[in-house]
């Protein structure tokens, strides 16, 4: 039983080391330039990726070879991130920081082609360390010397950052932006190459933490979304900016993991949630974070007024309403399934864009109660037999419920911890849809999620989900208006005002936490029975930034917005897939310059653009407070 | 008249004609540092009451109790005989306070008119309700709030585009809006040009002796408060070291003493 401990205790130590590398790499570089970088998890995947190539072509029996191999391969990935900084990142500092999140996602989807592209989907088996093949023998275990190496790594490059940060001018700078951005600069230290070098740092950490998984694991095209939100639990359960929290919440989690494999296999996850639960619970900010100074809650850009929709808007929103009851009539069967899907899509971008715009509150999982919609249907059908009607009023509940535990959670943070909380929900959601094989089928989903007789043909399905969602939709655009609407925007713009009027700010931010998954489950279920199926997947963070980007897209201070989005977006992303097969390359990059380009959305862009070309000073003056309307 | 009382008047004190809010021997510490050490006194209903100081005095801390962002170590805060002390500030704007803010704070979102029906939604009791429109709420009452302010020309304009004077004045018809028995205002005049600054106060002051309500405010313009306020209370390092009508105060050889004899009718700094 000891030795079991004992081997258990050190698998987990040698784990969280890389996790500890990725997670530390993330936190830097946000404590300087405020950007949550997504795409550290790609950088960690191409630290693996490059290693096995170097390596490969070093030869991996030379100590030289291999290590010289890793040490390259950090570097390199340090370049890479200096050239994403330099591109794309240096450009969008100023932007709200969730466009900043979303255009590094839009870096992990063109990462994810470029090293399909090159590396193709196979995974690679990396070699084992050169003088690290022996096991060493810890109380009758043999244990291979090489975890031993990685637990103490993890102390090592601890100890190297702390001297860094503690006796360079670098890191006296670096902790000094942390702490104080705009003072640095004011000081006349030069903020460009202290971001480049900051980002080159922290993506070098990334690939030396995927170098070094190089003898543990195969490298594989999965490693990048895996990683990212593993370590983005551990940043939360660290705190953001504080490298020391990182180290500690790296060996919980990695030590959680261990032995959670070894007594409960098929919760792991469910765990590491429940850890992060209780610090978030006691210490919101995590182990060793502090409360953010200066951005508390509300303390972003004024926020535009939003006015309920003038006539014009009404009868172009009855237009569009009248134009898709008709399309049936003229529109051919593969057609009338595109829009069937629209339909759906649209209900699941409003239902996040009210969280998020009236809310503001973003979500980066919205997904798991799309998904829970879609499987609370599904196990309805397959395990209680119910037919379609009992199951699509039911579904909502399931994802209701995730919302009002999940939304508890959340709603104690705000922007990116609450963002980055959102993510390590639904990937819970997701993995226990996929690791609970008896129930959810797993990767193999749930089949025969069928519609009734009635509702079986594509014609009338259509007209099924066109009327919930037209429906659901307008439910949620007249909540926006209605007092508890106000109310929540009221704790949006101003929470220490809000308070002051009496308003619980967490507990109307809890209700439309919840009231978004309910909707966001009504979307999933009637995509369940559209498919007749569903999988994980439908719960992935690719699913989720689907929703984000509908709700940009569109803008997200308007209330039309995310309908126009989800029409623009997921009709842009069917073209794409047909056309190409490196269609996320093309996305990510349609991403990314959309963020550079339109930083307000289409609608919120067109609103600006029709304010500029009637000449009204005031509005063009102030594009921000007083052109962006409820339209 | 509000006075400064010492813990054992102040237990004589509480009867029916007992001032609004009344402040019992207020204490609290921020790591060993004693920010507000042993202070009481009480408002009285229709009154002004200035508490000055220099920076660092305590003012804020004291202020944070009363409204709610505090709790304090020790001590007692009553309003209208009924304890107040350590309930968060949503509960004491339930009670019957209404505040503003030193930066003020708005919905920025919403036009001038929306704000106010923001404030009589929630004193309703309305704001988890999901049904009917808030435009159609309350305007009526919103728009004599605004017109006690002077603000009903702008109502329709959004709160982030106004005048900064004007912002203020839309503070204090929200803060109006519970129909307060206490009105806490924490720097009301900051980052005003003087002229408005006299125009605020005095306006305040009209509302506060029509209304009956209770006003303490933080100032560090000593014309606002030698203009305004109907008594002063003076804090220095935490202990309360003066109290009385302005001219009293001005007269306090302790004040003068804190305020480095730059002459207490200077403007503080």
């Amino acid at each position: 039983m000891f030795d079991l401990i004992l081997t258990q205790t050190l698998n987990g130590l040698a784990s969280a080391s890389s996790l500890f590398l990725v997670a530390s790499g993330l936190s830097i570089i946000f404590g300087v330039t405020r950007i949550v970088n997504f795409a550290h998890g790609s950088l960690y995947m191409l630290g693996a990726y490059i290693a096995w190539t170097l390596v490969s072509r070093f030869g991996p029996a030379d100590a030289l070879g291999f290590w010289g191999g890793v040490v390259l391969a950090a570097l390199l990935v340090g370049m890479i991130g200096v050239v994403i900084e330099v591109l794309i990142l240096r450009r969008i500092y100023q932007a709200p920081e969730l466009f900043q999140l979303l255009a590094t996602f839009g870096v992990v989807l063109m990462l994810q082609d470029l090293t399909l592209a090159t590396w193709g989907a196979e995974d690679k088996l990396g070699p084992r360390a050169p003088g690290f093949k022996s096991f060493v023998i810890l109380f009758g275990n043999r244990f291979p010397t090489y975890e031993l190496f990685l637990i103490a790594v993890g102390p090592l490059v601890l100890l190297v950052l702390w001297l860094l940060f503690q006796k360079t001018r670098w890191g006296t700078l670096v902790r000094a932006a942390t702490q104080d951005r705009e003072m640095v600069g004011a000081l006349g230290v030069n903020q460009r190459l202290l971001f480049t070098s900051v980002f080159f740092f922290g993506a070098m950490l990334a690939g030396l933490g995927g170098a070094l998984q190089l003898p543990r694991e195969a490298v594989n095209l999965h490693m990048d979304l895996a990683m990212i939100s593993e370590a983005f639990v551990v940043v939360v359960v660290g705190g953001l900016g504080s490298v020391t929290g990182a180290y500690l919440a790296a060996i919980l989690i990695g030590i959680l993991h261990a032995f959670g494999i070894l007594i409960f296999p098929k919760i792991t996850l469910v765990l590491v949630f429940l850890v992060m639960a209780v610090v978030l619970v006691v210490k919101p900010y995590g182990l060793m974070g502090k409360a953010p100074v200066g951005h508390a809650r509300g303390h972003g850009p004024a926020e535009p007024l939003l006015l309920p929709a003038d006539n014009l808007t009404k009868l172009a929103g009855l237009i569009g309403l009248a134009v898709l009851a008709l399309a049936p009539l003229v529109a051919p069967d593969h057609i009338l399934l595109t829009l069937t899907e629209l339909v759906i899509f649209a209900l699941f971008a409003a239902s996040l864009h009210f969280m998020m715009g009236p809310g503001g509150m973003a979500s980066f999982g919205h997904a798991a109660y799309f998904g829970l919609g879609a499987y609370g249907a599904a196990l309805a059908v397959k395990w209680l037999g119910a037919p379609m009607e009992p199951a699509l009023l039911f579904a909502p509940f399931l994802a209701g419920i995730a919302g009002v535990v999940f939304g508890w959670f959340c709603v104690r943070l705000s922007g990116v911890y609450l963002a980055m909380l959102t993510l390590a929900f639904a990937q819970i959601a997701w993995a226990t849809a996929f690791q609970w094989v008896e129930v959810t089928g797993g990767d193999n989903g749930i089949l025969g999620v069928w519609p009734s007789s009635w509702a079986a043909s594509k014609f009338a399905f259509y007209y099924l989900a066109l009327i919930i969602c037209a429906a659901s939709i307008l439910a949620l655009r007249l909540t926006i208006f209605s007092p508890l609407g106000y109310a929540l925007r009221a704790a949006r713009d101003n929470p220490l005002r809000s308070e002051a009027i009496g308003i619980d700010v967490m507990r109307i931010q809890w209700i439309a936490f919840i009231v978004a998954a309910f909707a966001a489950g009504i979307a999933g279920a009637l995509f369940a029975f559209f498919k007749g199926s569903v999988f994980p997947t439908y719960m992935a963070i690719p699913r989720s930034v689907d929703a984000l980007l509908m709700v940009l897209l569109g803008g997200v201070q308007t209330v039309s917005g995310p309908i126009v989005g989800a029409f623009a977006f997921a009709g842009l992303s069917e073209q794409l897939m047909k056309a190409t097969m490196y269609w996320r390359f093309v996305l990510g990059f349609s991403i990314v310059l959309l963020v550079i380009a339109f930083p307000r959305g289409l609608v919120g862009a067109s609103l600006l653009g029709l304010e500029r070309w009637r000449g009204r000073p005031e509005a063009a003056a102030k594009p921000v407070l007083a052109t962006e309307a409820g339209r | 008249m509000s006075v400064v009382m010492t813990p054992s008047q102040v237990a004589t004190a509480v009867d029916a004609s007992a001032p609004v809010l009344v402040v019992r021997d207020l204490q609290k510490s921020f790591g060993g540092v004693r920010a507000v050490d042993g202070v009481s006194f009480s408002v009285e209903a229709g009154t002004m009451l200035a508490l000055i100081g220099p920076n660092g005095a305590g003012k804020t801390t004291c202020f944070n109790m009363l409204n709610g962002q505090l709790k304090p170590d020790k001590g007692e805060v009553v309003l209208a005989g009924r304890p107040i002390t350590g309930i968060k500030p949503r509960a004491v704007w339930r009670m019957g306070v209404g505040r503003t803010f030193q930066i003020t704070a708005t919905f920025t979102s919403m036009t001038v008119r929306e704000n106010i029906q923001m404030a009589l939604i929630s004193h309703a009791g309305e704001i988890f309700s999901p049904f009917g429109r808030a435009r159609d709420k309350y305007r009526e009452a919103a728009d004599a709030l605004l017109g006690q302010v002077g603000m009903e020309s702008q109502a329709d304009r959004a709160c982030g585009v106004l005048a900064y004077g004007d912002l203020k004045r839309v503070e204090l018809a929200v803060a109006l809006a519970n129909q307060p028995k206490l009105l806490l205002m924490d720097e009301p005049t900051a980052g005003m040009a003087p002229r408005e600054r006299i125009e605020l106060m005095a306006l305040t002051a009209e509302i506060a002796a029509a209304k009956g309500i209770a006003v303490l405010f933080t100032e560090h313009d000593m014309d606002v408060v030698f203009t305004h306020s109907d008594s002063v209370i003076v804090l220095d390092r935490g202990r309360l070291i003066a109290h009385g009508t302005a001219e009293q105060v001005r007269h306090d050889p302790n004040v003068r003493a804190v305020y480095l004899g730059s002459g207490a009718t200077s403007g503080g700094h």
